[in-house]
């Protein structure tokens, strides 16, 4: 213990007389990297916080819309056999031996209703073809099996497009899942083609949620402007009491201001029961479930995110230049185009592209307000996650949806960055 | 927002189109929380106007209520506990991001808001089928670690905001005084810097309490929330004791909002120089 302590004061000593050989340049340098060490330190805990509980679950959970486990998981001799198979006619008899084998392991195992699911993804119908004939095998396995015995086992292992689905699920990585979110699949050929046309739904989805998010959007920016006008422009003890209009319902939680919504336009709701009681309308309209209900609701839920900053913008633009623009003649409108509104640009974009980012990755709102026609991207992410258990679907649409706010993101960021607008 | 006395007759018109439209607008926002709340105060369970009398059943439903009882507590625990580590966590990283200049900052920087910024189901996602992994789906860990991640984003970006007007000459003096950076710390720094580290943690708060997806994703029967209670709630049957739930919801955001705006004001006096 002794010897310790003597040897670090010692060091110490020594240390200190070099200190004082050290040039001043050098010691500042060491100071700020000390500082800027003691930085990062204080960052840390939240940098590694973040990486393990969020960063981290999320990139493993994108790893699955590529991750193709089943097949090489539970049947490794299968896979291998099936990589070295040229594709061309039927298997031979290496290849369907193997397989045998580990059909009837995998159901000693109790694993085909997993691997018959993934399988099922590629062709339906494959789940139930891969679970008979692994029963029968398990019952039976013939020695040396060929694909004789299993047409003897379920007579559609004749069809050639079994084995080359098979041969598509046997890599450790597939494009499956994100060529579904394109609605795109391999054929037998071995080519990317689109599917079928009743199965194509993903791009549309992702057309639809684009196109909900624009509408909303460009509604939210035109109704926000005059409020954020007047509320920049109005006497500060007006503009506080009308900020407040905005305030609350930016705090109202979520679930509560959909719940508003629900209960105003409901079939017996608030507006339904007003107009009948007006006379203006003899049996209640449907307003709920359908598309205008989830515009509605939206704008409701964005107004707050746009007005902000452009209120914080137009706070900051001074009443002379228009006075100026005025002075000089300028029509009212033509000075509100061309000297006004280019100074609220930036207040526009930032909250604009807000308010698309917010609008593209909502669920709870259209899952409550909307109808079957009106879930996106998000609802169906939830659904392959929750009902269809389609997990790899559910993480490469989670993948594009990603994408497509990180690209908006970074917009958002420069527009930001460069005018340093901000919220409230 | 004066009209000048010598506005044309189009001037006026547009004027008041103008104020008639922002106006609408403003009525949009406020309106639909307002009705809310004299609903709950029904006599009966019709959710619509007239009402037909006044009552306190829809709040004592509420409140008798094991169902409901609990996702209150579940909501005030988890987000309590969460916005406590969020700010702890969050004051920290500010702290460094503020004094700090190396390489790479972008991209941390980038990392600590994501949670802000990655769609909420994704994050829910990813965080069921993580804590599916590692065996912490359907616990209270699960949801505080959840959204202490969620939360700490918010705490970030409000002390960073307030460390701008922070003088560093302050934590000098300290230290030439001879205090260690812990005093500096809890005697110097942040007194001056509560009000903005008091919003994060109202913000923290609030994302928690307001949160659902991952409720939804990620909470047992046991961890129900109030947000996950009356999202049952309206895709089954919206009942006037939703409407009770809402209302009390109401009141906390009102209660938030006053709270921050005071906080807002008095961190604005602060930073004004003398």
């Amino acid at each position: 213990m002794d010897t310790v302590s003597e040897n670090q004061s010692a060091q110490a000593d020594a240390l200190a007389q070099q200190g004082d050989d050290i040039p001043l340049k050098v010691k500042l340098k060491r100071a700020e990297r000390m500082k800027q060490f003691k930085a990062m330190a204080l960052i840390a805990p939240l940098f590694l916080f973040t990486l393990c509980v969020f960063a981290i679950p999320i990139g493993l959970m994108l790893w699955r819309s590529i991750d193709n486990p089943e097949v090489v998981d539970y049947m490794p001799d299968t896979a291998i056999e099936l990589e070295n198979w040229s594709g061309e006619g039927l298997p031979g008899a290496t290849l369907t031996n193997v397989f045998a084998k580990d059909l009837a392991a995998v159901y000693k195992m109790k694993k085909v209703s997993s691997v018959g699911k993934r399988l099922n993804y590629d062709v339906s119908g494959m789940r139930s073809l891969i679970s008979r004939t692994a029963r029968k095998f398990n019952r039976h396995l013939p020695e040396n099996a060929t694909i004789d015995d299993f047409i003897k086992a379920d007579s559609r292992w004749e069809d050639q497009r079994y084995w080359k689905a098979l041969k598509r699920a046997s890599g450790s990585l597939t494009p499956f899942y994100l060529l579904t979110a394109f609605d795109k699949q391999i054929n037998d050929q071995d080519q990317i083609v689109d599917v079928p046309e009743n199965q194509a739904i993903y791009v549309n989805i992702f057309w639809r949620t684009m196109w909900i998010a624009g509408v909303v959007t460009l509604a939210t920016v035109l109704i926000a402007f005059p409020i954020a006008y007047l509320l920049a422009n109005a006497s500060s003890k007006v503009s506080n009491l009308l900020m407040f209009c905005v305030l609350l319902p930016f705090w109202t939680s979520l679930l509560v201001r959909t719940s508003a919504w629900v209960v105003l336009l409901q079939k017996n709701g608030v507006i339904n029961s007003s107009l009948e009681a007006l006379g203006l309308i003899n049996e209640p309209i449907t307003l709920l479930f359908a598309r205008p209900a989830v515009y509605i609701g939206f704008l409701h839920l964005l107004l707050p995110f746009v007005i902000l900053p452009l209120f914080s913008v137009m706070k900051s633009i001074s009443p002379a230049y228009m006075r100026a623009a005025v002075s000089l003649g300028a029509h009212p409108a033509v000075a509100f185009v061309r000297v006004y509104l280019p100074q609220t640009l930036p207040g526009i974009g930032a909250g604009g592209i807000l308010a698309f980012i917010l609008a593209i990755g909502y669920y709870i709102t259209p899952a409550l307000i909307g109808g079957p026609q009106d879930q996106m991207l998000s609802y169906f992410i939830a659904h392959h996650a929750n009902s269809s258990l389609n997990w790899g679907l559910a993480s490469a649409l989670g993948l594009v949806l990603l994408a497509a706010t990180l690209v908006l993101f970074t917009i958002y960021n420069r527009l930001t960055g460069a005018s340093g607008v901000k919220m409230g | 927002m004066q009209l000048q006395p010598y506005a044309t007759i189009g001037q006026k018109v547009w004027h008041y189109t103008f104020l008639t439209i922002a106006g609408a607008g403003l009525l949009f926002l406020i309106l639909p929380i307002l009705i809310v709340i004299p609903l709950s105060f029904n006599s009966t369970s019709f959710l619509s106007y007239p009402l037909s009398g006044f009552s306190f059943q829809w709040y004592e439903e509420v409140f008798h209520s094991e169902v409901w009882v609990r996702a209150i507590k579940n909501s005030m625990f988890i987000g309590s506990v969460s916005a406590f580590c969020a700010t702890a966590l969050g004051t920290l990283a500010a702290m460094g991001l503020t004094h700090a200049d190396f390489r790479g900052k972008g991209a941390v920087n980038a990392l600590l808001v994501s949670p802000m910024i990655v769609p909420i189901v994704i994050s829910a996602l990813g965080l069921y089928f993580f804590f599916a992994e590692i065996g912490l789906n359907a616990t209270y860990i699960g949801l505080i670690l959840a959204h202490t991640a969620l939360g700490a984003p918010f705490v970030v970006i409000t002390v960073t905001a307030t460390l701008q007007g922070f003088d560093r000459n302050l934590m000098r003096a300290s230290a030439s005084l001879g205090a260690n950076p812990l005093t500096t710390f809890f005697k110097v720094v942040l007194p001056l810097i509560l009000p903005g580290v008091v919003s994060g943690a109202l913000f923290a708060f609030a994302t928690s309490f307001d949160e659902v997806v991952v409720v939804l994703f990620t909470a047992g029967p046991e961890q129900r929330t109030l947000p996950r209670q009356m999202f049952d709630g309206i895709k089954e049957n919206i009942t006037p004791a939703i409407m009770a739930a809402a209302t009390l919801l109401i009141a906390f955001a009102l209660v938030l909002l006053t709270v921050l705006e005071y906080l807002r004001r008095r961190s604005e006096k602060l930073n004004t120089p003398v």
